[in-house]
């Protein structure tokens, strides 16, 4: 059973060519590979062993340059709005991160959540400017120079998305390669040790902040492009702990676990929430514990377990068990 | 600044303190003992207001003596923070004990999910007001200002009592002392022979009643709607991280800066109202990073 080692593979094939098929999909596609680039911010800071209860800040400032931008100038190319709300929630992440990465732990994620949580006040109260609870609409952007139709730039938008995320994944999986992401890792072993190297774990820490920041703020740009309006909710803590969720799911530390995660989570959450919208988030809650307490490895896990079992012999399980 | 609105500032701040108090002296005990910070406590405070809301109105429908309304507002705040500390201690935190701080973190995360939506499923989306308490107590006058003494006697009142009771029993009950010496030294206590597991039960509970508590407190004065356990949880986690956690003594002080801080914003600057008390949190923190009144941990390799 080689064929399980191509899983992968055939399922970033799939997702290419599913909108092909089932031309309705892309938006939803669309959405979940927005949320897995935010979902891959998480993963980062995972990585050091900390968890945010407040990305989605950055995942709504974005959205809002975006709004802003397009709002300010009457139109704009898409290129410079996912590159505008990249930088934007960059430099966010660059000031929050100064404050955040002095704290670990508890403090690290709690205080994550009040700074979104102010944000979200904020775009809520600043009536004149972010139009309050309603949002502002944003208007279809040039797609590189190019003015596209309705049906066309979505298309195009989904494809667009599948190339960052794929360069997401890429230059994510080089970073954590990189001497600075195993220092990274070795803030969750041991952090005393790596400072004893002569290395500061805080500017390791602001690094990775700054990077996980951008990615949630490339997801936000794509969200608000896809779905011509933002509002506050895109920041509220529900969407923090979805992305928290979906990392967990995926498979926590996991690059293609995020995107994984993100897809599932999306394509079920579009079948199972108009059915379940009063109890969505209790099973969320409920399938989280189920994760943390019996399958602490998520999707990459069980997959790591199946190619395992298809080749006895290969390292696959004990690379995966290790931590 | 007008000296009456100097006043209301005063008054209001101190109402919103004792609140924020008795839902964060129950966060910072029960970090204290366990070491976990609970997110679900944001979810016992909201269902605590939920519930006596809920048993309120229906003593003020029944025809029963409207005072019984006081006496309800307790009964609920017990129930509910009795019933879901035993449950989500029992059956949850008990499994998580050896488990990493992160883990532990998420596990009351989803906790909180959960309880968010037992919200939206026994209360449906519409907000609840219960204000007879509120009534009957009248006003008072304070400086010539008339202003409700639910707010401004009760619950200051209330939440001073419950401050020197917790410090009265940790110090001078044997159970407390127990308490204490787990919080100090966790290790030691279990190999004096104290039962550190029937301890967490004990805080747990004792955490979650007072949060649940708040809760019920705030219910006749606020509007009781979704999303007011995330709020609170956040708010208070603030006065729990100001004050340096698992401070109890100083815990009050900051829940008073920050109530203060934040009806004083809501009078003079009231776009930034919600900032004030992330500002002051973020101000301490940057000064003091252990909080004001903790002693910073040494550093073990």
């Amino acid at each position: 059973m080689r064929l399980v080692r191509f899983l992968p593979a055939v399922l970033v094939l799939a997702v290419a060519l599913l909108p092909l098929a089932v031309p309705w999909l892309k938006i939803i596609l669309t959405v979940a590979l927005a949320k897995g680039l935010a979902v891959l911010g998480v993963v980062v800071l995972l990585r050091a062993g900390q968890v945010s209860f407040g990305h989605a800040m950055f995942f709504a400032a974005s959205a809002y340059s975006a709004a802003f931008l397009m709002q300010g100038f009457g139109g704009m190319d898409l290129a410079v709005l996912l590159l505008a709300g990249t930088v934007c929630s960059g430099a966010m992440g660059a000031v929050i991160g100064l404050f955040v990465v002095r704290y670990r732990y508890i403090f690290f994620g709690m205080l994550n959540l009040a700074f979104s949580m102010v944000l979200y006040a904020l775009l809520e109260k600043m009536f004149h400017v972010t139009g309050g609870s309603d949002g502002m609409a944003v208007g279809r952007p040039t797609y590189f120079g190019f003015e596209l139709a309705r049906t066309a730039f979505e298309t195009a938008l989904f494809y667009t998305s599948l190339v960052l995320a794929g360069a997401a994944c890429w230059c994510v999986h080089r970073f954590l390669r990189s001497p600075l992401g195993e220092a990274l890792s070795a803030i969750r072993t041991n952090e005393t040790r790596l400072e004893y190297l002569g290395i500061s774990a805080r500017r390791v820490l602001l690094i990775a902040y700054v990077l996980s920041a951008a990615l949630a703020g490339l997801g936000g740009t794509v969200i608000a492009v896809n779905q011509g309006v933002v509002t506050p909710d895109l920041g509220y803590w529900i969407r923090s702990g979805e992305f928290v969720f979906i990392a967990i799911l995926g498979g926590a530390g996991n690059v293609l676990g995020a995107f994984a995660g993100a897809l599932v989570y999306e394509l079920v959450r579009f079948y199972a929430a108009a059915m379940a919208a009063d109890v969505w988030q209790m099973i969320l809650g409920f399938v989280l514990l189920g994760i943390i307490l019996f399958a602490s490895r998520g999707f990459v896990g069980l997959y790591q377990d199946l190619v395992a079992v298809a080749a006895p012999g290969r390292p696959g399980r004990e690379r995966g068990r290790k931590r | 600044m007008d000296p009456i609105l100097l006043v209301l500032a005063t008054l209001d701040g101190i109402a919103y303190a004792a609140l924020v108090f008795l839902v964060a002296v129950g966060l910072t005990l029960i970090f204290g003992v366990m070491r976990i910070l609970n997110v679900a406590h944001g979810g016992f405070y909201a269902i605590g207001a939920y519930a006596a809301a809920s048993l309120v109105l229906s003593v003020s429908g029944a025809d029963l003596n409207p005072w019984l309304t006081f006496p309800a507002l307790l009964v609920a705040a017990g129930a509910v923070g009795a019933v879901l500390g035993l449950v989500i201690e029992r059956g949850l935190l008990r499994h998580i004990y050896a488990k990493g701080e992160v883990l532990q973190l998420l596990v009351t995360f989803a906790a909180f999910m959960i309880l968010e939506d037992v919200q939206r499923l026994v209360w449906g989306v519409q907000p609840y007001a219960a204000t007879d308490p509120v009534r009957l107590l009248g006003t008072v006058e304070v400086m010539g200002i008339p202003y409700n003494a639910y707010q401004i006697i009760l619950l200051p009142a209330i939440a001073l009592l419950v401050l020197v009771g917790l410090r009265w029993f940790l110090r001078h009950t044997l159970s407390g002392k127990v308490i204490t010496a787990v919080t100090e030294d966790r290790e030691t206590a279990i190999t004096v022979g104290i039962d550190a597991r029937r301890v967490f039960t004990i805080t747990f509970v004792i955490g979650a009643i007072l949060a649940s508590l708040g809760g019920a407190l705030a219910s006749p004065t606020t509007a009781i709607q979704l999303g007011l356990g995330a709020e609170m949880i956040v708010l208070s986690f603030a006065v729990v991280a100001t004050a340096g956690l698992g401070q109890v003594e100083g815990a009050a002080l900051a829940a008073l800066l920050i109530g203060l801080g934040r009806s004083f914003a809501v009078y003079l600057v009231p776009e930034l109202d919600v900032l004030i008390p992330y500002m002051i949190m973020v101000l301490v923190l940057l000064v003091r990073p252990q909080g004001l009144f903790a002693v910073a941990e040494k550093r073990r390799i």
